[in-house]
């Protein structure tokens, strides 16, 4: 619906001053976004000077020696994310067929409520309790669990080989998939209510079984939103900043692809390096940092949403 | 040999458990971390929380100087950001929806609802810290009223757009002009759902630790000067709970406890406000 309506009349001065404040107003929310970008730009200028694009696969992070390289935070930020959606997505599909195709309807509403308040925990409770309660259990338990079966495979066994420390790349992406969970569950379950009844009861009355409808009609029908919300998780993952902080271990070496091992993200090293960078290069250099993961997140963000659009759009179109 | 019959319903029942054991693989995690922050936390509460300043490591002391730069900062960063954010919200669901402007914001305000908040603190670093040189109240309160404007812009442009028109027409037949509209009606018949907006934005905002490390930063001594680095909760919390000692861990639980019951609260009382109105 159009909710947008103005008769033609003479020129009202409220009218006027109302309509450009407001407009000033958005213009202001907007300009956060260039403000952003240009004053990280102009931030990590002496950085990009210096570095060049070398800074990208440099995986060097030596302050005393000024010489600075984005590689081992980078990589620590795509493979936490990676480990949070290989957990997270399985286990967030389950969760909205449960809540949409399975739960009674008296319990539909308390479990998605519960869910949903899963979401609004700050993501600070989730990294102390990782690392004062779930570490020391995951490096007791399951790691040693892990080392001995998964770690056995061929290929795969490297991921999970070295000594159980209870913090690293692998806890800090579980502690991620619990947070990311919550964000994609509830827009699976939006979007999977968004097929019309119709559609699934004629695929019922078929014959199909429940999963064969969750699968061959609301699945095919809701997929550009389903992967739009992976990616929002995918978004969230990225920049999470506390619960990865205190459980990666904040290590800027490189010791093989060991998930045991721990390692840096960006947000990590922002978090923990830059209000104690001493020279201009080490601060531009951080700052730099955090341009490349606003770049990457704007662009996971923004095709999201794109994703969760056409959804929208073809809602209208086809029922 | 099975049958396609008996096959097609053995891949359902295992699919549908699977789904089961995800559902209870969720909460799982949910309890855990519910409880042990209860538990925990609850043993840590004591009257000396809320009446002493945060202390050096190996002395007792409380949280009071934190717990107040908190409420300090997240009062003043929502008094700042929420007016903002229900006027472009107003832009948008009013005037923008076709326009270039408009629809340019509205994407760009969903894609900085969840934009890292620590880049945030990064960009109020850079254009303010790093200006003035030292870091301040001031600074976190610009940092967490750029992290409210989003939350209220969605809320108050979803709202609107839900009045319906018949309701603006019938204000417009009698004559009123669109800012009276706006303001005496629209508004009006949303306003649950802008304070919802709100509360959720406070919600948000009280446990959001990334844009404070390099702003706000943290003292360890009461003050309520804004130009100086301000105690607040979440920053506390980081420092404690990283640190090898027992008693500031413990305060840190009480923190985190604290925080968790104060979000999930604020959570709830949005939700109970939302379906009052929603129901009348």
């Amino acid at each position: 619906m159009a909710a947008e309506i103005t008769p033609k009349r003479k020129g009202n001065i409220g009218d006027w001053v109302f309509f450009n404040l407001t407009r000033l107003f958005a213009l202001v929310t907007l300009m956060m976004l260039g403000g952003i970008i240009v004053s990280l730009v102009y931030g990590a200028w002496p950085a990009i000077q210096r570095f060049g694009f070398g800074f990208i696969w440099s995986g060097e992070w030596n302050p005393p020696m000024e010489r600075f390289g984005a590689l081992i935070p980078i990589y620590g930020t795509l493979a936490t994310s990676l480990v949070a959606l290989v957990i997270a997505v399985p286990v967030s599909f389950g969760i909205a067929i449960f809540l949409t195709e399975m739960a009674p309807a008296w319990l539909k509403r308390p479990l998605g409520i519960a869910i949903e308040l899963l979401a609004g925990i700050p993501s600070i409770v989730y990294g102390m309790w990782g690392l004062l309660v779930f570490a020391p259990v995951f490096s007791k338990y399951i790691q040693p669990m892990m080392a001995d079966t998964l770690g056995k495979l061929p290929i795969i066994g490297e991921l999970f080989s070295g000594a159980a420390l209870g913090i690293g790349i692998l806890s800090a992406g579980i502690v991620l998939a619990i947070m990311t969970i919550p964000f994609i569950a509830s827009v699976m379950r939006d979007v999977f209510e968004v097929t019309p009844a119709m559609l699934k009861e004629s695929a019922y009355g078929v014959g199909a079984t429940t999963w064969e409808v969750v699968w061959n009609v609301v699945l095919p029908y809701t997929k550009v939103g389903v992967i739009g919300g992976i990616m929002l998780g995918l978004g969230r993952a990225l920049g999470e900043t506390m619960a990865v902080t205190f459980l990666i271990g904040n290590m800027n070496v490189f010791g093989g692809f060991s998930l045991f091992l721990p390692g840096n993200s960006i947000a990590s090293a922002l978090a923990n390096e830059f209000a104690e960078a001493e020279s201009p290069i080490y601060t531009a250099s951080l700052i730099e940092l955090g341009l490349i993961l606003f770049f990457i997140t704007f662009v996971v963000l923004s095709l999201s949403k794109l994703l969760l659009l056409q959804l929208t759009r073809q809602e209208g179109s086809k029922t | 040999m099975m049958n396609l019959r008996q096959q097609r319903k053995l891949i359902n029942r295992t699919a549908l458990s699977l789904a089961l054991l995800a559902m209870v693989f969720g909460l799982f995690w949910l309890f855990w971390i519910l409880l042990t922050t209860l538990d925990l936390g609850f043993a840590s509460l004591s009257l000396k929380l809320f009446t002493q300043m945060t202390p050096a490591p190996g002395s007792e002391g409380g949280l009071l100087n934190a717990i107040v730069g908190s409420l300090l900062l997240v009062s003043l960063g929502t008094l700042l950001g929420t007016p903002i954010g229900i006027m472009a919200g107003i832009y948008l669901a009013e005037y923008g929806q076709h326009s270039w402007l408009g629809s340019v914001t509205s994407f760009i305000n969903d894609i900085m609802l969840s934009a890292p908040s620590i880049i945030i603190g990064l960009f109020v670093y850079a254009v303010y810290v790093a200006q003035v040189g030292h870091f301040s109240g001031y600074s976190g309160v610009i940092a967490i009223a750029m992290l409210v404007i989003p939350v209220v812009v969605s809320a108050t442009s979803n709202m609107l757009k839900l009045v319906p028109d018949s309701l603006r027409e019938a204000v417009f037949a009698l004559g009123a002009p669109k800012w009276l509209v706006i303001s005496k009606v629209t508004v009006r018949a949303s306003l649950a759902g802008i304070l919802t907006g709100v509360l959720l934005a406070v919600a948000r905002v009280s446990g959001e630790t990334a844009p404070l490390l390099f702003t706000a930063l943290s003292n360890q001594f009461w003050t309520l000067d804004m130009n100086q680095p301000i105690a607040n909760l979440p920053v506390t919390i980081f420092k404690f709970a990283m640190s090898p000692y027992k008693d500031w861990q413990e305060i840190a639980w009480g923190g985190v406890f604290l925080i968790t019951i104060g979000v999930l609260s604020l959570n709830i009382l949005a939700r109970i406000l939302f379906r009052q109105k929603h129901r009348s």
